[in-house]
């Protein structure tokens, strides 16, 4: 076997706890491009591969094709039924993960490195060769539909769907990837394939690979995994018009806790803002017990056991989302200290100790998030579907740290829409009613 | 794709055995004042994992108080003689660490994960809560609140949830293992002050706690820092020996059914008393682990054979069994009907599943697959340090030595058809049993 190794360079990149990332761009013969960290010290490998476009990329009426697609591509495979594929990787101690969402196919692999031949066989056969047999077909379209059942009884999934339909016009974030129980019981295996060559493509291919396997070896290993892909699939999605209505919208459910999600218009990554956002965020409802909504809402009154609020920086909307859950007479109170503390912010900006404090955290949380090859090839992944440099991990903390209380304050005045949000209530919530905000 | 099959057949044999020693670079000493220190090596990055697990869980509460054991887990994270309310978790955060904690049945635990150099000032605040919590009535009512509303969240707006303290209320006839950890809302109303100091006194005392520590640290210096912090709190003279009541033979197969109308999909869950590991004696529990993958452990499995590809009585089977626990756990069947299935057919067809592979036996091929796995989640078991400090603490809190965690993938080894078969004849016993139906009301069924 011949390889040449087009291109390699490699950035040591020194994280704020001094540890040390060093990654290496890999581009194969056949011109496949994968960020790698080599980690020898483990006799395994962590493999990460993304199609951008997901489940976003669903035909006209076929809603849900492309889930249903990817839960079959474990499900037989070249000249395997599904349990000779899964009798096959349990002989390799190897784990192959395949999970869809609106924005992206992921697969997540490991295999053991004396065996790493046999599973990239596999896996390649999952990838290029799936066989959605009928019987299979029918086995996972019974789970998908359980799953679709159980969601339509789920009050944050009622919550979500309802919030998505009010945000998205006629998106495909406007519906949910899984589809309907009609929708996905229409697909037939040709719906099925067309998903497969619509998603599964070079073009929108995304690799991050940790462990134990050098640059020479990994180059002909992704010709020989992906290299049989087609080069192009379904173009990508329009940006979605987010049009969220300011008010409220209670869903009927008899249940004792309401379930509330929230939200409004948000920010893109690549917005030059968008680390003064996340700042503000981290202030306001990120998810320490220290954010203002913890403190005000759970802390003080006790009317929560959590209550969250997250930047959603979507490929084709970026929106500004919350969630808390209370008692059904309880949610209207923890409804309206949320909007008393999302104008105070708005108004007000944060003090310097907030700006302090959630710098320190966001910083030195950073590091953190490097525990393990798996988790270290899902950054990198993230990392190159976003369009970073490759030496980004060493200046992102110098992002966060070059916030002023000043760039809060304008972005929290500018982001900040007390009087646009728009609760969607989940339950029998006591003082609320569909319409507009309370006064 | 025809060289695969060929392939698969030689791989059991490549793996060699030295790949898969124990390697998990684990020291374990013991404090003065009985406080037991487990430090697990992980330098690939400088962060820390530092948690202290209290032998002492729910199954451990008075009778009444149910729920106080998470309750007091709360409100660790009020003042102290030293800090205020809040400052513990807001001191973690400004240095870039995360912490929080859990409770079950046999313990309580209590972590962060943060910058390595910061693992003194860690110790220093874990063990001024261990002796000198200041809690007052405010703080009562307000995370009483708090507590009710992630019952209310976990449980009560979750008929999954409420079925299974019913499977596990009707499986204890005599043990505590049948009230739910969170606690019975009643019961929780009803917690006081007093009810949360009794517990804290006597249980959060170094001599009823471990103490690990896992990531890019010293042994030797883990032990000074730790003879520092923890060393210098007395043990606690009245810690009571933990005995529980203990399950009476149970002689009767029982039945739940449980209906809400929030219920989407209904399933069979039956649950069997069943032994847990036990300190230099592990060797059922091994087999009853590997009895759930063989009957349970996805598409391979038995159950999946049976019930979503011989037949299509099932869209999901699965069969689970977790030995680390102090007293008898259970090992657990679930099996979802397809369409047109009711639930007295996946329940019928499940035990005719049963009752073929008491008849059919292991299937060695599947069984060899199986140790193979278990053989290799070894290497990627040193990926996660985490994980292998999380495995220690609760062993060591459910009664098991670091000598049985450390024995225990040889035991898992050793296992054979032979004991396997044993071990379900003696388990899978329907006197020992309790079948559940979760299930949409009367009106909505067919």
């Amino acid at each position: 076997m011949r390889y040449i190794l087009a291109l390699m360079m490699t950035v040591v990149l020194a994280l704020p706890a001094r540890a040390e990332v060093e990654i290496t761009e890999v581009v194969s013969p056949g011109g496949i491009t994968a960020w790698l960290v080599q980690e020898p010290s483990i006799p395994f490998t962590a493999m990460e591969l993304r199609f951008r476009g997901g489940a976003s990329l669903d035909a006209p009426g076929k809603r849900g094709a492309t889930n249903l697609m990817t839960g079959l591509l474990e499900e037989g495979a070249g000249d395997l039924d599904a349990r000779g594929f899964a009798r096959a990787l349990e002989g390799l101690a190897a784990s192959f993960g395949y999970d869809v969402g609106d924005d992206s196919l992921a697969v997540s692999a490991r295999f053991l490195t004396e065996n790493r031949d046999q599973a990239v066989d596999l896996l390649r056969a999952s990838l290029l060769e799936p066989t959605f047999a009928p019987d299979a077909v029918e086995r996972v379209r019974q789970q998908v539909l359980t799953g679709i059942a159980s969601d339509d009884k789920d009050p944050d999934e009622l919550a979500s769907r309802e919030f998505d339909k009010l945000a998205y016009g006629d998106h495909p974030y406007a519906t949910s990837f899984r589809g309907t129980a009609e929708s996905v019981a229409a697909l037939t295996r040709e719906d099925l394939v067309a998903a497969h060559q619509a998603v599964l493509a070079k073009d929108r291919l995304y690799v991050g690979v940790v462990g134990d396997i050098t640059p020479e070896e990994l180059g002909p290993l992704l010709d020989k995994l992906l290299g049989d892909l087609p080069e192009t699939g379904a173009p990508m999605p329009e940006m979605a018009e987010v049009n969220i209505p300011a008010g409220v919208t209670v869903i009927d459910y008899d249940t004792p806790q309401s379930v509330a999600l929230f939200g409004q218009p948000g920010m893109a990554q690549d917005d030059p803002d968008f680390f003064a956002a996340t700042v503000l965020n981290q202030i306001l409802g990120g998810g320490s017990f220290e954010s203002r909504l913890m403190t005000e809402v759970r802390e003080k009154r006790g009317l929560t056991y959590g209550v969250y609020s997250y930047l959603v920086p979507r490929d084709y909307a970026a929106v500004y989302m919350g969630h808390v859950a209370s008692a059904n007479d309880r949610i209207a109170e923890a409804i309206a200290v949320i909007r008393d503390e999302w104008a105070k912010a708005a108004a007000e900006g944060v003090t310097e100790d907030e700006l302090r404090d959630a710098k320190t955290f966001l910083t030195g949380a950073y590091p953190l998030r490097f525990d393990g090859n798996a988790p270290i090839a899902q950054i990198m992944v993230g990392m190159q579907m976003l369009g970073l440099p490759i030496d980004y991990i060493a200046t992102r903390n110098d992002k966060v740290e070059a916030v002023t209380l000043a760039d809060v304050k304008r972005v929290a005045g500018e982001l900040l829409d007390p009087e646009g949000l728009q609760f969607v209530v989940v339950g029998k919530p006591v003082g609320l009613e569909t319409g507009p905000l309370p006064e | 794709m025809t060289h695969l099959r060929a392939v698969m057949a030689l791989i059991a044999a490549l793996l060699p055995m030295a790949a898969w020693a124990a390697n998990e670079n684990v020291t374990t000493f013991e404090l003065e004042n009985g406080m037991q220190v487990v430090v697990v090596e992980d330098h690939r990055a400088p962060v820390v994992t530092h948690m202290v697990w209290y032998k002492a869980g729910s199954a451990d509460e008075p009778k009444g108080s149910s729920g106080v054991a998470h309750f007091l887990e709360h409100l660790l994270f009020k003042a102290t003689d030293n800090m205020a309310a809040g400052e513990l978790s807001a001191t973690v955060a400004a240095n870039g660490g995360r912490d929080n904690a859990f409770t079950s049945y046999d313990y309580t635990a209590y972590y962060q994960r943060i910058a390595a150099d910061r693992l003194g000032l860690m110790m220093k605040m874990e063990a001024d809560r261990m002796e000198n919590l200041r809690l007052t009535p405010e703080n009562i009512e307000t995370e009483r609140d708090v507590i009710i509303e992630e019952r209310n969240m976990r449980t009560e707006n979750n008929p999954r949830a409420l079925f299974g303290e019913q499977m596990n209320a009707a499986q204890y006839l005599n043990h505590r293992y049948g009230v739910p950890v969170i606690g019975w809302m009643h019961e929780m109303q009803a917690l006081d002050l007093d009810d949360a100091l009794n517990f804290y006194d006597i249980y959060y005392s170094p001599n009823d706690a471990i103490l690990v520590v896992a990531g890019d640290v010293d042994p030797a210096e883990v032990k000074t820092l730790a003879e520092k912090y923890y060393g210098v709190i007395p043990a606690e003279p009245n810690l009571p020996e933990r005995v529980r009541t203990q399950e009476p033979p149970q002689t009767a197969a029982r039945r739940v059914i449980f209906r809400d109308p929030r219920v989407a999909q209904p399933y069979v869950n039956r649950s069997y008393l069943a032994p847990e590991r036990d300190a230099g004696d592990q060797k059922d529990a091994a087999a009853l682990t590997i009895l759930a993958e063989i009957l349970g452990g996805g598409t391979t499995s038995y159950l999946a054979e049976k019930l979503q590809f011989d037949t299509q009585v099932a869209v999901y089977s699965g069969a689970f069994y977790s030995g680390v626990s102090l007293d008898d756990t259970t090992f657990d069947l679930i099996v979802v009907p397809g369409p047109d299935v009711s639930l007295q057919q996946a329940e019928d067809a499940m035990d005719a599943a049963l009752a073929s592979f008491m008849k059919d036996g292991v299937d060695a091929e599947q069984l060899e697959r199986i140790k193979l796995q278990l053989r290799a989640q070894q290497i990627y078991a040193r990926d996660d340090a985490d994980g292998v400090a999380n495995r220690y603490g609760a062993a060591l809190a459910s009664g098991l030595t670091v000598a049985d965690v450390q024995d225990w993938p040889d035991v898992l080894q050793a296992v054979t058809a032979d004991d396997i078969m044993a071990v379900a004849k003696k388990v899978l016993r329907i006197e020992g049993s309790v079948t559940g139906w979760l299930a949409k009301p009367v009106e909505a069924d067919q």
